[in-house]
C-alpha cells in the first residue's frame, strides 16, 4: 500500500523507512510473519521504556508485575496498530506512528495498577476547602478571595456530575484512566465534561467579576 | 507565595486557549512530536495540541514518553 505523498518527513531515507514497515505489515507468509514479530520486538522495548520510566513512583509494584504489565501492553499495541494499519498514512515516522499505541496502553495499566489499592472517592468534598483559604503566609488576599469565588462557582455553577468530575481530576488528582474505569467511561467523554466544567467555571468567575486572562496576573476582582 | 493557590486554580480552570480532546490528541500526536523532533513549529501546524497537554496530565505524560523514546531510538 503507498502512502500518500504528502508526507512531511525531513529526510526521504525515513520515508522509505516507513513505506518499508508498511509494505512487509501488508504482505503475505514469511515476510509478513517476520514483520509482525519486528513490530512486537519494537513495542516491547516501547512498553519497557515506560514502565522503567514510572518505576520509581510505582515502589510496591513486584518486578514479574512489570514484566507482565509491559507484555500485556506490547500485545495489545500490537493487535491495535495491525488493526488500523490502514489508517496510517504517512504523516509521522511508522515507528512514531506505532509508539503512541503501546505508550498508551502501558500508561493507563500502570495507572490503574498505581491506584488498585486506593480508594477514589467519587463525591469528594475536597473543593469546600478552597472558601475556608484565607490570607497567610502561603496566599495573598486576592488569590483567597478567588478562591472562595471558585469554590462558590463549583458549588453553584456545575451540575453534579461535572462536579464529580471536576473535583476528582483537578483537586484530588485521580488519574483519568482510572476514573473512567471507576464511571465506566473513557477518557474522551471523562475529558470533555472536565473541559465543560472549565468553561462553565471561567464564565462564572467572568460575571462574578474575576476575568480569567487576569486571574493569573496578579489581577483581582474588577 | 501564592504558588499552591496558582497550580489550584490552573488545574480547576484549564486551558485559556482552544485546545483538542483526548482522541483528536492522540489522532495527532505523533505527528507533533515529529515536527517538534524535526525542529519544525509544531504548536502552529497543529493548533490546540499545546494547550490540550497544559490541561490533560495523562496526554502530557504519554507526550513526553513518546517524545523521549523517539529520541532515544534515533
Amino acid at each position: 500500500m503507498p502512502l500518500p505523498s504528502s508526507q512531511s518527513f525531513s529526510s526521504p531515507s525515513v520515508a522509505a523507512e516507513s513505506q518499508a514497515w508498511v509494505d512487509a505489515l501488508s504482505s503475505s507468509g514469511r515476510e509478513r510473519d517476520e514483520a509482525v514479530a519486528r513490530l512486537h520486538e519494537l513495542l516491547l522495548r516501547g512498553a519497557r521504556f515506560e514502565v522503567s520510566r514510572r518505576r520509581a513512583s510505582l515502589a510496591h509494584i513486584r518486578g514479574e508485575d512489570f514484566d507482565d504489565v509491559a507484555m500485556q501492553a506490547a500485545d495489545d499495541a500490537l493487535v491495535a496498530v495491525l488493526g488500523k494499519l490502514d489508517d496510517y498514512r504517512g504523516a509521522s515516522r511508522f515507528t512514531t506512528w506505532a509508539y503512541k499505541f503501546v505508550l498508551l496502553e502501558a500508561g493507563v495499566r500502570l495507572r490503574r495498577r498505581a491506584w488498585q489499592e486506593r480508594e477514589v472517592v467519587l463525591d469528594s468534598e475536597s473543593w469546600t476547602q478552597l472558601a475556608q483559604s484565607s490570607p497567610g503566609a502561603d496566599t495573598d488576599a486576592e488569590r483567597s478571595e478567588l478562591l472562595h469565588t471558585l469554590s462558590e462557582c463549583i458549588g453553584e455553577g456545575l451540575t453534579p456530575h461535572q462536579r464529580q468530575v471536576l473535583v476528582a481530576l483537578a483537586m484530588d488528582g485521580v488519574p483519568i484512566d482510572v476514573l473512567a474505569e471507576r464511571l465506566s467511561t473513557t477518557r474522551g467523554a471523562l475529558y470533555k465534561t472536565l473541559h465543560d466544567a472549565r468553561r462553565k467555571l471561567r464564565t462564572e468567575m467572568s460575571e462574578r467579576g474575576f476575568p480569567v486572562e487576569t486571574t493569573l496576573t496578579g489581577g483581582g476582582k474588577r | 507565595m501564592n504558588r499552591q493557590a496558582d497550580d489550584t486554580i490552573k488545574r480547576l480552570l484549564g486551558p485559556a486557549e482552544p485546545e483538542l480532546q483526548c482522541d483528536e490528541c492522540f489522532e495527532k500526536i505523533d505527528e507533533y512530536v515529529d515536527f517538534e523532533l524535526q525542529g519544525d513549529d509544531a504548536d502552529q501546524l497543529i493548533p490546540g495540541m499545546r494547550p490540550h497537554l497544559e490541561g490533560c496530565p495523562a496526554c502530557h505524560e504519554e507526550y513526553d514518553s513518546l517524545r523521549e523514546l523517539v529520541q532515544s531510538a534515533e
